[in-house]
């Protein structure tokens, strides 16, 4: 389809290739998210989620199969133009927050604006601005990541994930560190956040109660997709 | 962060300063690096100056002196010889052939600035019941004293010399008792002596020498050596010091004299400040290694400590080139604000250990030299020993796998 923001086909990853330890983890893999999708995907730990999430990122490479973005097959792309890619089309969210310590909240937002551009201007530090007022962090907007509590790190690391406008957000188990309120509120972020800007969600989840709110639930099973 | 820095200036910055007590320790480590090497170029410079400075103004730079006397074996025909070993004759005090024409030539040569005739030999200092060998030396001062200063070493009296004075070292006046104004008999090995008065006492610098040295002029010399008319030497100074030894060979090539510069003359010397000079190489290349080393640790554990950080940033589409450059300019960065730090220290130790060091005889055991060009090479030796011995740790951050960062 057209708006496909991101198409999967037959991809399959394995490690350890050529050893006798060789493993499959990713079996023939069709997926596609459309622009706009605010979609889950879920599985038991080991089943190839993350992986999967990290070939969809562009961090890692499928061992066949192809995957294209926004029509564009990255078969074929050199590491600078996939580095670039990335950085322009795919937001993340991690687990365990990941804001980078030495920088406070708003320098963090400001980041892949930063690294993009390569020099820090008043636009840059508008749009943190009023990204952090979105996600309801102004007050911490000075604050070191480890001065705020995991809610408001995952909450900066949603603001920041969007700095690029990214067309994607792909998010690995966002809300599985947080309790439930923060798990809740963080999720309603990224609902709201999707259904304003139009901006696909690929959110890796074990919450059920989460999933069911999203407007499809994939689900993978020992590195295969089942339907 | 500052708006005008570019992204990698302001992540490296940053790194170092939220790991500040690494960064501390890393900068004292570098600071007392370049300090030790500041300090110990700017002292053996020093040293060496004022080494220099002490034998050139106590000596002339070359001496020219007559040929040896050589036997001439007994030749019975072409080929054979009546005796086949010959012994060295005993060298008589002769006076250099021709000085005249030879002091012209070289004044007329342009890379010497001083020439100057002298008579030297040995004679008996008497005074009342005591007397002394000394070695009297009849030079024309007006242009000796270009060569030799005697007028800095004067401790009592003046550098002024006629044919009825003498200027005697500082432990020859203890000797005989005589202070300046006295007369003093010095009489000849053949007999001849004159008296003459003292007006000047000096100090050299060395006991022996204020034993002996005697200085009169050069006419009362050659009387009371018995050599009216003679030289024993023709002393010179040069422009380029350390162009003495090619300029004497010349001299000698050209002309029937025999030619010693002070270079050869002071051959320990500078074997001495070769030795040094070599010691204080290769303390400075162990010194900078071990900063490279001490630098490219710090790094390593840096980019271990940072491994997630850096994951994130190349998931946020840093490119490899980025995460490269902000390692190479934190090594960078130590080198530089360390070699600052040790610059000032350096300085501020030499400055100290010259206030309290002291020769014997008082005066400043080197001249205290602190040459812009010596900070700014260490500055830079340190910025560019910090980026290498961050090339490693640098590129080992630029290769890390981004799933492998993230996952630690």
């Amino acid at each position: 389809m057209a708006d496909d923001i991101i198409k999967l086909e037959k991809v399959c990853k394995a490690y350890n290739i050529g050893r006798p330890s060789e493993t499959e983890v990713l079996h023939d893999i069709d997926l596609s998210v459309r622009q706009g999708e605010f979609v889950a995907l879920i599985g038991p730990s080991g089943s190839g989620k993350s992986t999967l999430l990290n070939i969809i990122g562009l961090l890692d490479k499928p061992t066949s199969g192809r995957l294209t973005i926004k029509g564009q097959d990255t078969s074929s792309l050199k590491e600078a133009e996939i580095t670039r890619l990335r950085g322009h089309t795919i937001g993340f969210v991690f687990q365990y927050h990941y804001l980078i310590s030495a920088f406070t909240a708003l320098e963090n937002v400001m980041m892949p604006m930063l690294v993009d551009r390569g020099f820090r201007s008043a636009d840059m530090e508008n749009r943190a601005r009023d990204l952090l007022i979105r996600v309801g962090l102004e007050q911490v907007s000075g604050n070191l990541a480890t001065n705020m509590s995991g809610g408001q790190q995952q909450r900066v690391a949603i603001a920041r994930a969007l700095a690029m406008n990214p067309d994607l957000i792909l998010a690995d188990e966002p809300t599985g560190n947080l309790d439930t309120k923060s798990a809740d509120s963080v999720f309603g972020l990224m609902r709201e956040f999707n259904q304003e800007s139009g901006t696909s969600y690929l959110i890796v989840t074990h919450n059920m109660d989460l999933a069911r709110r999203c407007d499809r639930i994939i689900s993978v099973v020992d590195g295969r997709i089942e339907l | 962060m500052k708006r005008w820095l570019p992204f990698e200036w302001i992540a490296a910055v940053q790194f170092l300063y939220e790991g500040r007590l690494q960064t501390l320790f890393i900068v004292s480590g570098v600071a007392i690096g370049v300090a030790v090497i500041v300090f110990m170029s700017a002292m053996l410079a020093g040293l060496e100056t004022n080494f220099i400075k002490r034998v050139l103004t106590s000596q002339p730079q070359i001496q020219l002196l007559p040929l040896d006397q050589v036997a001439r074996p007994l030749r019975n025909g072409v080929g054979e010889f009546e005796d086949a070993k010959i012994q060295r004759p005993s060298q008589r005090v002769l006076s250099i052939d021709q000085w005249p024409k030879i002091r012209a030539r070289m004044q007329s040569m342009p890379d010497i600035t001083a020439v100057s005739p002298t008579m030297t030999g040995s004679a008996l200092a008497i005074r009342g019941d005591s007397s002394r060998a000394i070695s009297l030396a009849g030079v024309e001062p007006a242009t000796y004293f270009q060569i030799v200063r005697i007028q800095d070493y004067i401790v009592a009296g003046e550098a002024r010399l006629t044919s009825e004075d003498i200027i005697i070292g500082t432990e020859l006046a203890k000797d005989l008792g005589a202070t300046i104004g006295d007369k003093l008999n010095v009489q000849a090995a053949s007999g001849a002596n004159r008296v003459l008065t003292i007006t000047g006492i000096a100090d050299f610098g060395n006991k022996g020498v204020n034993q002996r040295s005697t200085y009169v002029v050069l006419r009362t010399a050659q009387s009371l050596l018995g050599m009216i008319g003679g030289v024993t030497t023709i002393d010179l100074t040069v422009r380029d010091i350390y162009g003495a030894e090619s300029l004497a060979q010349q001299i000698a090539a050209a002309n029937p004299v025999r030619a010693d510069s002070w270079i050869k003359t002071n051959a320990q010397f500078f074997t001495a400040v070769q030795a040094q000079k070599n010691s204080n190489t290769l303390i400075r290349a162990f010194v900078a290694l071990s900063v490279a080393f001490g630098i490219a640790a710090v790094l390593v554990v840096s980019v271990i400590q940072r491994s997630k950080d850096i994951g994130i940033l190349r998931a946020m589409g840093t490119r490899r080139g980025q995460i490269l450059r902000i390692f190479l300019l934190q090594g960078g960065m130590l080198g530089f604000v360390g070699s600052i730090f040790g610059s000032a220290m350096g300085a501020g130790a030499l400055v100290y250990w010259h206030a309290i060091e002291r020769q014997a005889d008082g005066t400043e055991l080197f001249p205290l030299v602190l040459e812009q060009q010596l900070f700014v090479l260490a500055i830079v030796l340190a910025t560019v020993t910090g980026l290498l011995a961050a090339t490693a740790p640098a590129l080992r951050a630029a290769n890390l796998d981004p799933v492998v960062a993230i996952r630690g």
